[in-house]
């Protein structure tokens, strides 16, 4: 069993993790964004899908657990990969310039990875752990969104999301090797197409909720 | 009549691995725009011994180059802000009169300073002794054409195979990694015939090692290819990528 933590647990192995759980991530978000989708459908719609969902009973909350784990390697691995980083480094340059590789993305992919943590336990607390007998998820959304500070700080998120996924899309398919001078170009096209997508697409819900309360 | 500016520097000098270091401001005058920047390094450093003070360390061989020894970061910029050169082909004519220079050694946990701006990056040759080779027979000599590589496979070796080990892909990183300079050396080889029979074990050690060594961790921020000087794509880090993630969990080697 060696070679797995030895694999694993090399430097190209740690950002294995990261790609692997990332791109999971992706996938979450575009199934999340059609579900939310459903809002522009109206009350029942969107209440009909989170039925649909409950519906699931424990399909449901294996997802979830799934979900849970691949985020908990995703963030203890960020954060070993964020460490090892500053240690690589323990006198720093006086004069700090780019040769033009970094991107903002790129550059405050930790940041933006710690402020999404707070963004998600938030987001959680809001519409997840929350009393739900005598009520519908369309009530308690558009009962946050009529608060302008929930909507601010919901399309905050939503930006600082679409950054960290500006550079972690393309970063992705590059540790996994997939990465030739054919296709790159489209894989780095379609990062920044799903970032402004991610963006754009959550982003605008609060706003239309609010408008709409 | 070749045109000369004048300088001041703002150059690091530490007296060895342990020293802390610090900034000293120098002035370099008369300067020809025709020299390069080690020269120009030369032109203070004669000064200074005339001066009797300690001339500034600095690293240097061929000034053609190709050798990669010389590098240092010149106002932020490894092997300064032209693109593809070594700090010995850069000219002084990419400077204007009156020009503040900052000069700092290559930093990173894995490069130990020596002196001044002279760095110790013998860790890069621990990583080219850990599989950096092919192992090869002695006897007679097999005829140059009886194994085939086309063209285009020949080409990306030797464009992998131009990296002359000089660090500036560490230097560059924001995270010290040498990830580009593993990737060039690993897939010069790889992507040969000679080298496919100890690939495996080649990608293994030589990532064990460089990590092992204190380097940091790639986070894909492309800083290395940019600064380059012999333009090595990060093609080769993800050409590695494969190479050891195949080596890792589908070959027989541990």
């Amino acid at each position: 069993m060696n070679w797995i933590t030895g694999t694993l647990g090399s430097s190209i192995g740690k950002k294995l993790m990261m790609a692997i759980t990332g791109f999971s991530f992706c996938g979450f978000l575009a199934a999340h964004l059609a579900g939310n989708l459903t809002i522009y459908g109206g009350k029942d719609a969107f209440n009909g899908y989170a039925e649909h969902l409950h519906a699931l009973g424990p399909l449901l909350t294996v997802a979830e657990l799934v979900l849970l784990s691949l985020f908990l390697v995703h963030v203890i691995t960020g954060l070993f990969l964020f460490l090892d980083n500053l240690k690589a480094r323990p006198v720093r340059y006086a004069v700090n310039k780019t040769a033009g590789g970094r991107t903002f993305g790129s550059a405050t992919m930790p940041y933006t990875g710690a402020l999404i943590l707070a963004f998600i336990i938030f987001h959680l607390l809001n519409f997840h752990f929350v009393d739900k007998t005598n009520t519908t998820i369309f009530t308690i959304v558009s009962d946050a969104f009529s608060n302008t500070g929930y909507v601010v700080v919901y399309i905050v998120a939503m930006v600082i999301a679409a950054i960290h996924v500006s550079h972690g899309f393309w970063s992705a398919f590059q540790t996994v090797g997939a990465n030739q001078p054919k296709y790159m170009p489209l894989i780095r096209m379609v990062g920044t197409a799903f970032a402004v997508v991610v963006g754009i697409g959550f982003g605008f819900l609060p706003v239309y909720i609010f408008l709409l309360a | 009549m070749t045109k000369t500016i004048n300088l001041t520097l703002k150059v690091w000098r530490q007296n060895g691995p342990k020293d802390k270091g610090r900034f000293d401001t120098y002035h370099a005058e008369n300067i020809s725009t025709d020299m390069s920047f080690l020269e120009m390094l030369d032109v203070v450093n004669d000064q200074l011994t005339i001066d009797e003070k300690a001339p500034i360390a600095f690293d240097h061989d061929c000034r053609e180059g190709i050798c990669g020894m010389c590098g240092c970061v010149v106002n932020g910029r490894v092997h300064g802000a032209e693109k593809g050169t070594t700090l010995c082909q850069l000219h002084m004519r990419h400077f204007a009169d009156g020009d503040t220079i900052a000069i700092e050694p290559f930093r990173a946990m894995a490069f130990k300073v020596i002196k001044d701006l002279a760095v110790d990056r013998s860790s890069l040759d621990k990583i080219i002794q850990a599989g950096g080779y092919v192992s090869v027979k002695t006897g007679g000599t097999q005829d140059a054409n009886a194994i085939l590589v086309s063209q285009d496979v020949a080409d990306l070796a030797m464009d992998a195979a131009q990296c002359i080990g000089c660090g500036a892909c560490v230097a560059s990183c924001p995270n010290a990694s040498a990830m580009l300079f593993t990737s060039a050396k690993v897939s010069q080889l790889a992507l040969l015939p000679q080298g496919k029979p100890e690939a495996a074990k080649r990608a293994l050690n030589m990532v064990r090692t460089m990590d092992a060594l204190g380097f940091g961790n790639c986070t894909n921020e492309t800083e290395c290819e940019a600064e380059c000087p012999k333009e090595i794509s990060i093609t080769n880090i993800a050409r590695l990528n494969r190479e050891y993630l195949k080596a890792g969990l589908f070959s027989t080697s541990m």
